[in-house]
């Protein structure tokens, strides 16, 4: 529904106007850096570009099959406990991949902590193969998801269809499924891409010089030109990948009668060694290592104002960002232009962290007042995870338009009433779990954090680094265990909070 | 009572509503019907203040709206059912219904009324569509309007809900004493719904009238065939009457513009008669039963064909020849022929 007066929309976009502008900051600062910036590409570059391609292509096609298959499992097959099973393969989203890789660093090869408690030595995982199994136990979830929410959507009715009209169970797979699933996985896959091209830490813990570990040795060593070169380079691929991401059409279909199969006994039993190893993998591992040296050396060596660092400014942020979002969502939902502005302000997700911070610090260097503040870091983190907090927005807002509104209205409410009583209940659920994702994403962020942080301060993830420099592997204990923590406690809160709020809405007098 | 005058509606340079007038009177329902894209529901949404008209005026129980002085649409007291019900999902059916109500008494009203005791504590989304619209109804009525407006209130419904709902809307509006319009693609539905019906095309009423009117004595070709099955026969006119090949017939005084001359004529299948002879003036060329009715198609003589419905103990053989006669006993609809009304461009 356009039908909103045209005086209305032009309000609508001027308010937008200034939070477009400040997304726009960042990629005009690395093209200002990037003018005087060395424009040579020796072998090292070519070697890093080489390892950043080749690990992109492994995590993707790694999630993908394992992705793909599961979450056909998880939602076609009749297998017992399959709400375990999701939640099982949903929890690796609750650990930040860096402490998987500092994990897996910590814990395999020579001399690692699984030779020291059962006297061998695993195989170790670093370079490219492990940092590609690193990537990919934490991204699949991306691809699961979308699988899922396609493979639901799909009409039994069209299989059995197409199996009436001679499609043997493969063919039906390949020429009724298979097209209707393509989009989701096609989205997942690019959402991995993207991950694995803006992932910091966990090739840099696992010893890969990928673009991003590069830009962050570029920046140690005070090559801010030389770090604002290797950015552009990074952004042109993310522009590849965000450029497919936006040819993706997923199709909304009517949903029908979910596929349903029952899998042979030896197949469910498979199906399910695979769900716990991957959770044992990606979770179990961690968790029984911090918390192994959580027994070991309590919470020695951390400062608990660490918590409080990090806490402020990403509960900051989450604030910021949803208040920013606001004009943003409005004026997508006032026409086009409003939506060329989000796509505009959406820039800001597919900028890596190193990148965006190693801009920031730029600005910084020419603010005085802002540099190393927190001010500083929490416009980063808005600047970054708007476009989490301006999608919540803007599907709260579709469940409003139509003709709730105009009932409203008819009964008799005014608009300012319509607004109180109808869009805001509805909006808000929708406001509060983009909040808690932006708050999420804040409190795991690493790169940024760490370019970006008040002088002397330390963050749950930057102590996290520190201790990897030092190698004090065990005074990763506290703020590991505290990251996860809050990593599923928002998780949690997200696939939650409309249910919850929608309790909420029924109990109030 | 709603008059409106010269109401124009533009979308970009297409006139979706043109100059149209329509007065309803208190208490009646007046049913809107047309083809979709005929511009009824953007009457509906001018009067309901939704969209701003771009000409004419709307009064509403003396309260004068227009473009100029435009009335937003909460202070109407326009009760609004909508095609997709519309219910607000955060709130229950008791509030919803008792959205803006002070006087619960209504609310309990209509939730008897309309037999919605049992799920007062539901959520919408958990109703079906019948029950939603139920519960649409209600809280448009419990706020008392002026005037209820309904847009397609029951095309997201299968048929047999719709059977059953029809019936139980109007006594509800006929019970609130309400003035209503209601928009509807249906020619069915509109016959059976409305007091009165205005028929839409183009931007343009093409007639008000009583369903019997409207059925029997359309005064447009298009309002022939948009309600109810008819087919035209060719025949002369002298007067009040028309020769045809069926015989003659009366026909409705108001239609063709010249007194003499050929015009054609309107008839619906249970309009003719057919007797089994040897030398009738038609032969049976098809044949389909219909449980209560047998439907025959039947050619004439001269090519024409057309279609008769009769009791199902009537039973002839295609093939057969039968006498085919006008059994009408009221003055037929008839218009100028076809090929006369648009003149080729030359």
């Amino acid at each position: 529904m356009s039908e909103r007066l045209p005086h209305n929309r032009i309000r609508c976009y001027l308010l937008a106007l200034p939070v477009v502008a400040l997304a726009f900051l960042p990629v005009l600062v690395l093209i200002i850096l990037a003018t005087d910036a060395p424009f040579e590409f020796g072998t090292r570059n070519w070697r890093i570009l080489g390892n950043t391609l080749a690990l992109t292509v492994l995590t993707v096609s790694g999630a993908v099959i394992l992705g793909v298959p599961l979450a056909f499992v998880t939602t076609c097959l009749r297998i017992r406990w399959a709400g375990l099973a999701l939640a099982a393969l949903v929890t690796p989203l609750a650990v930040p991949s860096y402490i998987g890789a500092f994990a897996y660093f910590a814990a395999t090869g020579r001399g690692g902590e699984i030779e020291a408690l059962l006297g061998i030595a695993p195989p170790e995982v670093r370079g490219l193969f492990g940092t590609a199994w690193v990537m990919v136990l934490y991204t699949f979830p991306f691809v699961l998801m979308p699988v899922r929410a396609s493979l639901r959507r799909l009409d039994a009715n069209l299989v059995d269809a197409g199996r009436t009209m001679g499609l043997s169970p493969y063919g039906a797979f390949m020429h009724v499924i298979l097209p209707r699933i393509r989009g989701g996985i096609g989205a997942g896959a690019l959402l991995v891409a993207l991950y694995t091209l803006s992932d910091f830490a966990t090739p840099a813990i696992l010893g890969l010089d990928t673009f991003t570990r590069a830009i962050y040795v570029e920046y140690n060593a005070f090559g801010l030109n030389r770090a604002a070169w290797l950015s552009l380079q990074l952004l042109s691929l993310v522009a590849v990948v965000v450029f497919f991401e936006s040819r993706i059409r997923t199709r909304n279909e009517r949903p029908g009668r979910t596929l349903r199969w029952t899998p042979t006994p030896v197949f469910a039993a498979s199906a399910w060694s695979v769900i716990t190893f991957l959770w044992l993998s990606a979770v179990g591992l961690p968790l029984t290592l911090f918390l192994i040296w959580l027994g070991r050396e309590k919470s020695s060596g951390f400062d608990f104002n660490t918590i409080y660092h990090s806490v402020i400014p990403s509960a900051l942020a989450a604030v910021f960002a949803v208040l920013c979002a606001i004009p943003l969502a409005q004026a997508a939902s006032a026409g086009r232009l409003g939506r060329w502005m989000v796509r505009l302000t959406s820039l800001g997700f597919g900028i890596p962290g190193i990148v965006m911070g190693t801009a920031l610090v730029y600005v910084g260097l020419r603010l005085p007042f802002m540099y190393q503040t927190t001010a500083m870091l929490v416009v980063g983190y808005v600047l970054r995870f708007l476009p989490l907090a301006t999608g919540s927005l803007r599907e709260g807002l579709e469940r409003v338009e139509g003709n709730m509104i105009h009932a409203a209205r008819s009964l008799g409410a005014s608009q300012g009433e319509a607004f109180r009583r109808v869009s805001l209940p509805l909006v808000f659920p929708a406001a509060l779990s983009g909040a808690a994702l932006v708050f999420l994403e804040a409190m795991r962020e690493l790169p940024l954090t760490l370019l970006l942080r008040p002088t002397g301060t330390e963050t749950l993830t930057t102590r996290l680094w520190q201790v990897y420099e030092a190698g004090y592997f065990g005074e990763a204990a506290v703020p590991g265990l505290l990251l996860i923590l809050t990593s599923s406690f928002a998780v949690l809160l997200f696939l939650r909070s409309e249910r919850l709020l929608g309790l909420a809405a029924e109990s109030e007098a | 009572m709603l008059s409106i005058h010269n109401l124009t509606i533009r979308y970009g340079e297409q006139n979706a509503v043109r100059d149209l007038s329509l007065v309803v009177d208190s208490g009646e329902i007046m049913s809107l019907v047309g083809p979709t894209g005929c511009g009824k529901s953007s009457v509906l949404r001018a009067v309901a203040g939704i969209r701003k008209p771009d000409g004419g005026q709307i009064v509403i129980e003396g309260l004068c709206t227009s473009n100029q002085r435009f009335v937003p649409p909460e202070k109407r007291r326009t009760g609004l059912v909508f095609q997709d019900f519309a219910l607000f999902p955060h709130l229950n059916v008791e509030r919803n219904i008792g959205f803006r109500v002070k006087d619960t008494k209504a609310v309990e009203t209509w939730i008897s009324t309309l037999g919605l005791e049992a799920f007062r504590k539901a959520m919408p989304e958990t109703l079906s569509g019948g029950q939603k619209q139920r519960v649409a109804l209600a809280r448009s009525l419990a706020h008392r309007p002026r005037l209820l407006l309904l847009d397609e209130p029951l095309s997201n419904l299968d048929a047999a809900m719709k059977m059953e709902l029809r019936p139980l809307i109007r006594e509800a509006i006929k019970q609130a004493g309400v003035t209503a319009l209601w928009v509807t693609h249906d020619q069915e539905e509109a016959i059976t719904i409305g007091d009165r019906i205005a028929v839409m095309q183009h931007g343009r009423i093409e007639q008000v009238g009583t369903p019997q009117q409207c059925y029997e004595a359309p005064t447009s070709r298009f309002a022939a065939e948009f309600f109810g099955e008819g087919r035209f026969l060719a025949g002369e006119r002298q007067g009040e009457c028309a020769r045809t090949p069926l015989g003659e017939c009366q026909i409705v005084s108001h239609t063709p513009q010249k007194k003499e001359g050929a015009i054609e004529v309107l008839l619906r299948p249970h309009d003719i008669a057919l007797v089994l002879t040897p030398t009738g003036n038609a032969m049976v060329e098809s044949h389909r039963y219909e449980g209560e009715t047998r439907r025959y198609g039947i050619r004439l003589e001269n090519g024409d064909y057309l279609e008769a419905r009769l009791s199902h103990e009537l039973q002839f053989e295609v093939g057969k020849r039968v006498e085919a006669t006008i059994s009408a006993g009221h003055p037929l609809a008839a218009f100028s022929p076809a090929s006369s009304q648009q003149p080729p461009e030359s």
